[in-house]
C-alpha cells in the first residue's frame, strides 16, 4: 500500500485539529489538559495531538514527567505562503510516484 | 528530493522541478502506462490514450464511490523517455485549460529529473489556481463539519 500524505495543509484541514492548536498557541499544554477542552475521547484528541506534533505544528518539551505541547508557528507560516500549498500538492503526489517507482526497481531487480 | 516550484509574479506560467530515484524510462513510464498512472495519482481514468492529438479523462472518487473531481485534456506530443505535451482542463470548475509542457531528463542510469512548465490563459487564472490546494482542505473539513452537525441534529 502506498503511504498517505501527511503535512501541515492535512493537518489543519481538520476542525477539531485547528481548535487544539488555537488552544496551545495561547499557552503550553499538556495532553490531558488539551483533551479536557474536548467532549471527544481522550484517544481521539491523542491521535490528532499526533498528527499535529508528527506536521511539526506542535512540538513537544518534556517536563519532569510531564510532556509539555507548544505551537510552532514557523511551520504554520508555511499555510501563508503563497507558493507552500501547492508545492505541497505536488510534493504528495509525486511521492506517491516515488514508492511507486521504488515497488517497480524492486520487482525488476529480483528477477 | 524536494519539488521545487518557481512562479515569478506577474507571469502566466510556473515551473514544477523534481529529481527521481529511477532511470528517466522509468519514471516516463509512469506517466504513460495507464494503471501505474492510476495508481500514483490515485484516480481513475475514463479515457486513455496516450499518442499524439490521443485524449484522456480521468475521475477521482471519495471513498464512497461519489466522483468529487473530474479532469480531462489532450496530448499533443509523446516523445518516448524525453517529452509530454498535453493540456489539462479541470471540469464543473471556471478554470480555462491549461497547457504543459514535461520533460524528462535522465541524470545517472539510477536518476532522473521531471521539468514540468503549465502555462496559464492570464496571471489571475494561475495565482487563483495555486492558491486552491488550501481552499480544498478547508472546504473539505468544513463539509465533513457539516456532516457531522447534520448526523448530531
Amino acid at each position: 500500500m502506498l503511504k498517505t500524505r501527511r503535512d501541515v495543509f492535512q493537518a489543519i484541514a481538520d476542525p477539531t485539529r485547528r481548535a487544539i492548536l488555537s488552544l496551545v498557541a495561547v499557552s503550553a499544554m499538556t495532553p490531558g489538559a488539551i483533551a479536557d477542552n474536548f467532549d471527544t475521547r481522550r484517544q481521539t484528541i491523542s491521535k490528532h495531538i499526533q498528527i499535529l506534533a508528527e506536521c511539526e505544528l506542535l512540538t513537544q518539551e518534556q517536563n519532569g514527567r510531564e510532556i509539555m505541547y507548544h505551537f510552532n508557528p514557523s511551520k504554520m507560516k508555511e499555510v501563508n505562503d503563497f507558493i507552500e500549498p501547492f508545492r505541497q500538492l505536488w510534493e504528495g503526489r509525486f511521492k506517491q510516484l516515488d514508492s511507486l517507482l521504488n515497488e517497480l526497481q524492486n520487482k525488476s531487480d529480483r528477477k | 528530493m524536494k519539488t521545487q516550484v518557481n512562479a515569478e509574479k506577474g507571469k502566466q506560467d510556473l515551473h514544477i522541478i523534481r529529481e527521481f530515484k529511477a532511470p528517466a524510462k522509468l519514471l516516463f513510464k509512469a506517466y504513460i502506462d495507464p494503471s501505474l498512472f492510476e495508481e500514483w495519482m490515485g484516480t481513475k481514468l475514463v479515457k486513455f490514450d496516450c499518442s499524439p492529438h490521443g485524449s484522456y479523462r480521468f475521475e477521482t472518487n471519495d471513498p464512497s464511490g461519489n466522483v468529487v473531481f473530474s479532469a480531462n485534456g489532450t496530448f499533443h506530443e509523446v516523445i518516448l523517455n524525453e517529452r509530454i505535451t498535453r493540456t489539462f482542463e479541470m471540469e464543473n470548475t471556471s478554470f480555462p485549460v491549461q497547457l504543459e509542457f514535461l520533460e524528462f531528463e535522465g541524470l545517472s542510469t539510477q536518476t532522473s529529473k521531471l521539468n514540468m512548465q503549465i502555462l496559464f490563459r492570464s496571471v489571475a487564472y494561475r495565482d487563483q489556481l495555486m492558491q486552491m490546494p488550501f481552499v480544498q482542505g478547508l472546504n473539505y473539513a468544513h463539509d465533513r463539519l457539516e456532516e457531522v452537525l447534520n448526523q448530531r441534529l
